[in-house]
């Protein structure tokens, strides 16, 4: 295990040197040496060091600080540790103000040399052994880039892989920000359509005649400024997927023509008088009630029924709040070395502020949220203050009306009620959004005579 | 068939030597021989701390290697320290061929207790067998009860034995299975 981490020693002074790398090889790590600040940066760029023995005082341009600076910009998770003959507090500040992890005089005691490498080696295999388990969580979790352990999630993903293969039309509803096209990619990307494209069109964002043009093409001449023939989205999407987001913004007249494209499998182009014919899969999608605006004919009852042939509907991320964790900890993995920025862990603070928070934008809110404390962060771990700009929000909605007539033995008993079906049923994660000891919370379920689901 | 020296700076009793050529044969399995005894190298005293540079010690060691030599053992009454630590039990060329013990942290008087030849004798075999083990290329055992096992207090010399655990015993022998080959194949040449 010693072996995996290298080990640099950088003195001017070779029996220094030489000797501490003698000593710590004997100890079975790997070693190298640089005779000076400019060849440890040069090693540096070419392999990685866990721990760097870094003398304070060397001649010829670099001296120990000035080459610890240096080493942290290429290797920033590496361990560095100040040595020098000649203590005093101003170094010895300056050397930890600058990123120095210990700083030691010598000749140090040997157990004190051995206990400090054997510390932060142990540090750094429970950080590596840390950063596998979360991947291979987030893998275990993950399914087409979406990460869920919720099981309304969970049978989504089942349900998905039942149909991917199908060609019939798929219906997805969630509010805005759940993840509607991650899911219409998955159903595409795991069934037999996988190497056609997938094609993804924004029904509101255009006016009729715009959108009509955009699925279904036109004709050179058509209208002006129709200068030449234009393929439709259906087309373009031939033998794969289209995805019609925000479907229930459609006009009437499109509803139609999407109507007929369902039932015949063909269209026209604008202007055009030859019947195209497409093999396409239509799944749509949107955050409204469609329900209700058929009711109100707002909504061709006949297209609902063609598209919602397969319904999945989207939980929010307030009902699936066990997630939360599972997605910071990929936001930031994701988005930290995107941003070039070394932020690796969230502080169990911050996480409670994230789990107590409504997420009305949903998963992509919390994305922008853990996005806007990377920018802003000063450390290498996301904490409370790096998200001042939901808390306000947070304390906001909490302001809820009590029902005057409520005891406390109620409210108490109705809040537990709440957070373990929130929870389902999960103690450890209810007693923590709750604040109490598990001990505590089964004692209150055993009082009043709760379900745990 | 080459043998393990034992190289005495000073005056180093009689028993200690032949308590040494015993174990250290049982260990490795070679033969073990006495050089006569040298004065300890001026060269390495460091006069402030009145301790001797155990990495200057190696390389005057070195200077006078027998030719017949598997490894040089050097063994000496004076405190031993490197550059970096206060002080060493013992230094040894990482799979070289030289190695020193010290003797003067190993009596219980430097601890203020009372002396006890016994124990003595017996950190005295397990420092041997851990610095000649260095030489061979084995590190630090993280069995305590192995002779390889880190020790950078006295507790820690007492807590091991005089042996190599079976891990350790296996690299000693492929160590030296590979150097008899690699010898053997410059020989041919």
């Amino acid at each position: 295990m010693k072996k995996l981490w290298n080990i640099m020693v950088v003195d001017d002074e070779e029996v220094m040197r030489e000797s501490l790398a003698a000593w710590l090889r004997e100890d079975g790590y790997s070693v190298d040496t640089a005779e000076s600040g400019k060849e440890a940066i040069e090693k540096t760029k070419l392999k990685e060091y866990a721990i760097y023995f870094i003398d304070l005082k060397m001649p010829g341009g670099h001296d120990g600080i000035e080459t610890m600076m240096e080493i942290r910009k290429i290797q920033p998770e590496a361990s560095i540790i100040i040595v020098t003959a000649y203590a005093t507090v101003d170094t010895a500040i300056t050397a930890m103000k600058e990123g120095a992890q210990e700083y030691i005089v010598k000749p140090c005691n040997p157990e004190e040399i051995s206990l400090l490498v054997s510390r932060i080696i142990k540090i750094k295999n429970l950080q590596r052994e840390n950063s596998i388990l979360r991947k291979k969580l987030t893998k275990q979790y993950s399914f087409c880039d979406i990460i869920s352990k919720n099981p309304k999630m969970m049978e989504i993903f089942g349900l998905i892989k039942e149909v991917a293969s199908l060609r019939s039309t798929v219906m997805i509803q969630g509010e805005s920000g759940t993840g509607k096209e991650l899911i219409a990619r998955a159903i595409h990307f795991s069934g037999d359509r996988a190497s056609k494209p997938f094609v993804g069109v924004s029904c509101a964002a255009l006016t009729e005649s715009l959108l009509e043009s955009e699925l279904f093409g036109h004709e050179k001449g058509s209208f002006t400024g129709a200068t030449g023939q234009k393929k439709g989205k259906f087309e373009i999407a031939e033998g794969g997927t289209i995805f019609l987001d925000e479907i229930g913004d459609i006009s009437p007249k499109l509803q139609l023509n999407l109507l007929r494209i369902l039932q015949e499998r063909n269209f026209y182009r604008v202007g055009g008088t030859e019947q195209i014919n497409v093999d396409v899969r239509v799944i749509a999608a949107t955050n409204r009630n469609l329900e209700d605006a058929v009711r109100e004919g707002r909504f061709r009852d006949d297209l609902f029924y063609r598209l919602n042939v397969i319904n999945i509907h989207l939980p929010s991320l307030r009902d699936r709040r066990e997630d939360i964790p599972l997605l910071v900890h990929n936001f930031i993995e994701q988005i930290g070395p995107e941003l070039g920025r070394d932020v690796n862990d969230i502080s169990e603070g911050a996480l409670k502020v994230l789990l107590n928070h409504n997420w009305p934008g949903n998963v992509r809110e919390l994305e922008n949220a853990v996005e806007r404390a990377i920018v802003t962060c000063k450390t290498k771990v996301l904490t409370e203050d790096d998200f001042t700009f939901i808390v306000s929000h947070t304390i906001e909605k909490k302001q809820w009306n009590i029902p005057a007539e409520l005891t406390l033995e109620q409210i108490e008993n109705q809040a537990i009620t709440a957070t373990l079906h929130r929870t389902h049923g999960n103690i450890k994660e209810a007693s923590s959004i709750l604040g109490v000891d598990r001990s505590t919370l089964y004692d209150r379920i055993k009082k009043y005579n709760l379900p745990r689901n | 068939m080459n043998a393990i020296y034992l190289a005495p700076f000073g005056m180093i009793d009689d028993e200690i030597l032949s308590t040494l050529e015993v174990c250290l044969w049982q260990v490795y399995g070679f033969d073990v021989r006495q050089m006569p005894p040298v004065m300890d190298p001026a060269a390495a005293l460091d006069k402030k701390n009145n301790q001797y540079n155990s990495a200057l010690i190696l390389k005057e060691m070195l200077k006078n290697v027998p030719r017949d030599a598997e490894k040089v053992l050097g063994i000496t009454n004076v405190d031993l320290f490197i550059p970096m630590l206060s002080f060493v039990f013992g230094h040894a060329q990482l799979n070289g061929r030289v190695a020193v013990i010290s003797l003067a942290r190993l009596h219980q008087n430097f601890y203020h207790l009372s002396e006890n030849r016994q124990l003595f004798l017996h950190r005295v075999m397990k420092e041997a067998v851990h610095e000649i083990g260095h030489t061979f290329g084995l590190t630090h055992c993280p069995d305590m009860a192995c002779a390889m096992s880190l020790s950078n207090a006295i507790q820690f010399v007492d807590k091991k034995t005089g042996e190599l655990c079976s891990n350790c015993s296996i690299l000693f022998e492929e160590s030296t299975t590979h150097s008899r080959r690699t010898n053997g194949m410059e020989m041919q040449q």
